[in-house]
């Protein structure tokens, strides 16, 4: 019973004219308490199918999932979930959205008790000064800081997370990697994120799910990250392994991830060979990637 | 200098705009329609109602403003209960595909019925109220026509919630009631809005309809009597108040929505 999270031969199939069309097959993962999971798989596979199944926003075909020893239905302030959109209810401030959660989660707190966890979210996520502020005059990478304060501040069982940053320019995704890394470090929530950007799953996760094409998508191969914690990002690109196992996710996606099953490719006549020497970036470039992510805290 | 004139644009060409039309009125008059009173002529019979709008004379004899007054409380009860009955309807139907299936054909053939086809049943239904029969049986065709746009926008605006915010409820397992409060009201307000406006423009023209067919003390009424009285100058006056008024409860209106479409 070590596992927190179980999902069960997860399967989601929607109806079509030519028979159901399965979208996810038989999809098990196992996650342990406390530990980083980034889903990764290319567009339309399923990513967002699996993890909207856990957060209970649709319903499976068959499968189970239990979570903290009890079985999962429907939704619920017990997993925190950030979308890719920040969803924010643009009728309410920052302060209004994450306390309409923290009402939920936290029923019996007092006024001020909530006030309080509110209050501490939106600082830690940077947004002390603008808490009282609408999200029609937040920027996007502002808004989807909100969206994270909101799912940390319902202290939930496990986090859900649907390429938070996919909406994002490449400079606050770096800034909010950082944001949401930190917030974790706090108190270690079992996180499931979905996103498609190698060097995010490997800077963040303790292990990175590689989801196979659908349809009837599964788990392809699954690699665990040994970078010790807590992470930086300068030393990381520093360190070969780093490069070994983007090459091999990058392989995996790039190659294999459209034929599920096969595991080796033999390298034949009729498939390009795999490189066997690791390609890295020219040492000007690292050390510009090295300071675009150290210039943020 | 162009500055200035921009800023007064606003001003001048309304303005032109109605010289024009009050060209060409005076131009029918003259050489058209002799029966059609003069522009001077109508300011010199409407003078009394307009100079003194709130004088009280007689219970058909009255400053114009005052009998605008009684068209505008008869109006705001009529629109109260349209809104009251319109915007739970709508949301009714933005919520429920089987209640749509089951009362949207209704809905349909009874928009389009005229004020002046219900009058009558009103009248009849609240026959047994006795001398309140005509103001009830205006209450009834002013909330009855003017419901429908209120209806048919909040049941849009229902319908055109974004998944996402639904999602936030369901994610934060938000009970049915803080659902309705916190989300699904605010995400509708402002479709609700234009529905308001619309309403209140349709209740404004059904009021005239029901005083003139009921001869009760108002804007409408007076016209229908001075039409009878053969005294033309005063419909006109009436017309120009009617429009006027409308214009402003429109504005009004569109203010109100403008608060709400930011939030
Ligand atoms: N309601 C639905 N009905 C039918 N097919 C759907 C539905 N929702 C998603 N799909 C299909 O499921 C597949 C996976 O979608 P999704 O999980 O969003 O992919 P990802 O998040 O990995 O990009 C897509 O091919 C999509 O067409
Ligand atoms: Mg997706």
């Amino acid at each position: 019973m070590s596992d927190y999270l179980i999902l069960d031969k997860v399967t989601k199939s929607y109806p079509s004219p030519r028979g159901p069309s399965i979208i996810v097959k038989d999809f098990n993962l196992r996650l342990r308490k406390g530990e980083f999971v980034c889903l990764i798989g290319h567009s339309g596979c399923g990513k967002s199918t699996v993890l909207s199944m856990v957060a209970g926003l649709s319903e499976m075909t068959e499968g189970g999932m239990i979570l903290a020893g009890r079985e999962l239905v429907g939704a619920g302030p017990d997993r925190g979930v950030v979308f890719q959109s920040p969803c924010l209810l643009p009728w309410l401030t920052a302060f209004g959205n994450v306390m309409l959660g923290v009402e939920q989660a936290f029923y019996t707190a007092s006024k001020e008790e909530r006030t309080q966890i509110v209050e501490y979210y939106l600082t830690m996520v940077g947004l002390g000064e603008s808490m009282h502020k609408y999200p029609g005059d937040l920027s996007q990478g502002m808004r989807q800081r909100v969206g994270i304060a909101r799912a940390f501040a319902l202290s939930p069982k496990m986090l859900l997370l649907d390429e938070p940053f996919g909406m994002l320019d490449s400079l606050t995704r770096l800034e909010l990697q950082e944001v949401l890394l930190e917030l974790w470090r706090k108190d270690r929530k079992t996180a499931l994120m979905v996103t498609h950007d190698v060097d995010e799953a490997l800077f963040l996760s303790d292990r990175v799910v590689c989801m196979t094409d659908g349809p009837e998508a599964e788990v392809g191969e699954v690699l665990e990250i040994p970078f010790s914690r807590p992470r930086n990002r300068s030393a990381l690109l520093a360190d070969p392994e780093f490069y070994r196992l983007r090459e091999e996710l990058l392989t995996f996606l790039s190659d294999r991830a459209g034929r599920p099953g096969a595991r080796s490719p033999v390298a034949g006549l009729d498939s390009a060979p795999v490189p066997k020497t690791i390609p890295r970036p020219a040492a000007p470039a690292a050390k510009h990637r090295s300071q675009l992510a150290t210039t943020h805290p | 200098m162009r500055n200035i004139r921009s800023k007064l644009d606003w001003l001048l060409m309304p303005l032109v705009g109605f010289m024009i039309a009050v060209a060409v009125w005076e131009f029918v008059s003259v050489a058209l329609c002799k029966e059609l009173p003069s522009p001077a002529k109508t300011w010199s019979e409407s003078r009394d109602y307009v100079l003194k709008p709130f004088e009280k004379r007689g219970e058909m004899d009255q400053g114009i403003l005052r009998f605008t007054w009684y068209s505008l409380i008869l109006v705001a009860k009529g629109y109260a209960i349209a809104l009251a009955v319109g915007t739970p309807l709508g949301f009714m139907l933005g919520l429920s595909k089987t209640f749509t299936k089951i009362f949207d054909p209704i809905i349909q053939v009874l928009r389009p019925v005229s004020p002046l086809a219900w009058l009558p049943l009103g009248l009849v239904l609240f026959v047994g109220a006795g001398k309140q029969a005509s103001e009830l049986g205006a209450l009834f065709t002013i909330a009855v026509c003017a419901m429908w746009p209120t209806v048919l926008n909040t049941a849009v605006g229902v319908r055109a919630i974004p998944q996402d915010y639904l999602n936030v409820a369901r994610v934060l397992k938000l009970s049915r009631s803080k659902t309705f409060v916190k989300v699904l009201i605010p995400a509708t307000l402002p479709y609700m809005f234009t529905g308001f406006r619309l309403s209140l423009g349709i209740a404004w023209l059904v009021i005239v309809a029901a005083e003139m067919l009921t001869g009760r003390p108002g804007v409408g009424g007076f016209l229908w009597q001075e039409y009878n009285a053969l005294n033309y100058a005063r419909i006109i006056l009436c017309i120009l108040t009617i429009g006027f008024v409308g214009f402003a409860l429109d504005r009004l209106m569109g203010c109100a929505e403008r608060c709400f479409k930011t939030a």
